[in-house]
């Protein structure tokens, strides 16, 4: 144990990290999604469907008891909390939701839409956000449904046995079918085949016309049964590739991170193992020029592996080929990146064992963290997850290779500009731990 | 006994030499020169300085003080431990590390080593194959690849069976009968009166001596040491170490 500390440490702490991450994932339970919520709906005003009030407070507390319910006040104060991820969503409610609800119960429905905002940083959170979105929204529209039909029932009850209603301030006296029907037979069988039956036939040519008519006013009413509500999405940031290129973005980075880290953490290491650095070192190769060569070697191989993969992926799901220098592009940063941390960690361990068990214990947890959404943890939490995202490489090059994937992917810029940036400050560690590395 | 002779011209000399680590001081002013194909031992006890002064002699290390006189670029390194690529083959090795020297003609100078050596049997063999006398013998070639006026040999003979040292020796021995000068440092004392022409002592980083063999037995002064080791501990005894 003495004789390899950073080993024996990392033994030792990193089951508890492990362990003290698990335990407090299970102890903490399943987070409910954080939504922003804008009611935009005047406070006090009455919410009455066919004839019966309804508790809008009551059904807004069930919505928050199901998310983490985060009021803002205005709409950009919404927008802004999903673009930094501080919340899964934004909900609206506009102002003329109750008058748009009420008229469900009327015979000139109009239907009520709700708006939601997302932050699609990648298609695995805006499938997400989707069936978050939309459970809430089917469990809304099932409860209204319910009352929507019982309405409707009474509707058409009208229209079989008859009665009277009112629209715009005028009384109207409806046969209906029932009676309809028991005319016809009065009719059939009190008078003769010749005689004159005018009045009772204009009576029911008068059914038949506002029947037809009513039926025309429910045909409006009885579609909006299944889906009371409509929802409207807006996507405030983000343009997710699709999933399969994300999920092929995935598995290409984990590789390329694997290989180059452990590749350049272990080869760094090895030059030390086998006595080789201070020979080299000795006037035959500088010490930075020994970082470049094996930052080179990195890259090299990772371009190599990550293209086999692609090659390989693309016999089961489409790759667009024609995106090939874009596609290089985020494998040379990714490496770069990659080997630059595989030579930070190889000059800190100095061991190839060492090394590769640093470098496979550090890369597998960033690799996850780095896959958490933004709004399925606290705001805490996820703030720690961005500051690991921003040090270590595996999130830029995630988005650079989907960026390089598919066009809908993020923009290619910036996460090459993060990668070069993290290259250059992994570089620089890596050499400082060159000073003691002999 | 095959004894190389020096020619007198100084080919490396150092002046005040002194190197700290921190609050410890390894090396305080040490002086010395060597001559051409000449034969210098390095000895001391643990800890004396032996591999600082070595290695600041081979450019791996830097001094903090005092000044170095040497042939610039034509200094010959030879660790302790074989610092060879153990999954390459013997040529390969040979072949690598005289590309780095910029070695002219790389052909010519690899396959000068290994008749040098007596290992062109073995240049296709691994080196992690070979046995540690072997090795050794292929760490010094790389040593020599760029024909340097002074080679440096640390430790060279640690771990290896008298057979594998008598040949290493025969090969150094003839390397300084060439003109070659080499400075090496070795614990075994017997081997540095048997082949050291000078000695230079060293304890807790000061020179306490340089010269032959035959001035550190007569600078003793505890009479009637039975051999050479036990008068240089005697040496040592006597100015407190």
């Amino acid at each position: 144990m003495r004789r390899s500390p950073l080993v024996t440490a990392l033994l030792v702490v990193y089951p508890v990290a492990i362990a003290v991450l698990i335990g407090f994932a299970l102890s903490r339970g399943p987070e409910k999604p954080r939504v922003a919520f804008l009611n935009e709906v005047p406070s006090g005003q009455p919410f009455a469907l066919g004839g019966k009030q309804l508790d809008i407070t009551g059904a807004r507390s069930t919505l928050c008891s199901q998310i983490d319910c985060i009021d803002v006040s205005s709409e950009q104060q919404a927008r802004d909390m999903v673009q930094s991820g501080d919340a899964l969503a934004a909900l609206i409610l506009p102002h003329d939701l109750i008058d748009k609800l009420e008229s469900l119960g009327s015979l000139n429905p109009t239907q009520p839409v709700v708006r939601v905002l997302v932050n699609e940083e990648d298609p695995v959170k805006a499938r997400l956000v989707d069936d978050r979105i939309s459970a809430l929204v089917t469990q809304a529209n099932l409860r209204l449904s319910k009352k929507v039909t019982r309405i409707s029932a009474n509707y058409l009850t009208l229209l079989l046995r008859g009665g009277s209603f009112s629209l715009l301030g005028q009384t109207f006296n409806v046969l209906g079918l029932e009676n309809t029907q028991h005319i016809l037979e009065a009719v059939r069988r009190e008078l003769p085949k010749s005689s004159p039956f005018a009045s009772a036939l204009d009576r029911v040519v008068s059914f038949a016309k506002l029947a037809r008519q009513n039926l025309n006013l429910a045909n409006p009413l009885l579609s909006s049964i299944a889906h009371p509500i409509a929802v409207r999405k807006d996507v405030v940031s983000g343009s997710p590739p699709s999933l399969d290129a994300f999920a092929i973005a995935v598995a290409a980075t984990v590789t390329l991170m694997f290989v180059t880290v452990l590749l350049v953490a272990g080869s760094l290491a090895l030059e030390r193992e086998e006595n080789a650095f201070s020979r080299l070192t000795r006037g035959l190769v500088s010490k930075s020029a020994l970082l470049a060569e094996k930052v080179g070697l990195g890259i090299v191989v990772s371009i190599a592996v990550t293209l086999l993969m692609l090659a390989g992926l693309s016999l089961f799901v489409h790759i667009e080929w024609g995106r090939f220098g874009l596609i290089l592009v985020a494998i040379v940063a990714g490496g770069a990146a990659f080997a630059a941390f595989g030579a930070a960690i190889g000059g800190a361990a100095r061991e190839v064992r060492a090394s590769s068990l640093l470098a496979f214990m550090i890369s597998l947890p960033i690799a996850f963290v780095s896959l958490v959404e933004s709004g399925t943890v606290s705001p805490g939490l996820f703030d720690v997850i961005k500051v690991i995202r921003a040090i270590f490489p595996f999130h830029p090059a995630l988005d650079a290779m989907s960026g390089g994937l598919d066009a809908s992917g993020p923009e290619l810029g910036l996460p090459v500009l993060h990668l070069a940036i993290l290259a250059a400050v992994y570089a620089v560690l890596a050499r400082l731990a060159l000073r003691r590395f002999a | 006994m095959n004894r190389a002779t020096s020619n007198g011209e100084v080919v490396i000399e150092t002046r005040g030499l002194v190197k700290r680590f921190g609050e410890r001081e390894a090396l305080k002013g040490v002086s010395f020169e060597a001559h051409r194909g000449e034969l210098l031992a390095v000895i001391g006890p643990n800890g004396a300085g032996k591999t600082t002064l070595l290695s600041i002699l081979a450019g791996i290390r830097n001094p903090d003080g005092g000044a170095i006189s040497r042939p610039p670029g034509e200094i010959g390194w030879v660790p302790q431990q074989a610092a060879l690529y153990r999954r390459l083959t013997v040529a390969e090795n040979l072949r690598l590390f005289a590309r780095l020297e910029r070695v002219a003609d790389v052909d010519s100078a690899v396959e000068g080593m290994l008749t040098q050596t007596a290992l062109g049997d073995r240049r296709d063999d691994a080196v992690g194959t070979l046995s540690g006398g072997n090795q050794q013998r292929v760490n010094i070639a790389i040593g020599l690849l760029s024909r340097p006026a002074v080679l440096l040999l640390d430790e060279p003979s640690a771990g290896l069976d008298p057979r594998q040292r008598e040949r290493l020796w025969e090969f150094v021995l003839a390397l300084a009968g060439a003109g070659t000068t080499v400075i090496f440092s070795t614990h075994n004392i017997a081997e540095a009166e048997r082949y050291g022409q000078r000695l230079l002592v060293l304890a807790d980083g000061e020179r306490l001596f340089d010269g032959t063999p035959r001035d550190l037995h007569a600078a003793v002064s505890e009479a009637g040491a039975r051999d050479f080791e036990e008068a240089f501990v005697a040496f040592l005894r006597d100015r407190g170490h």
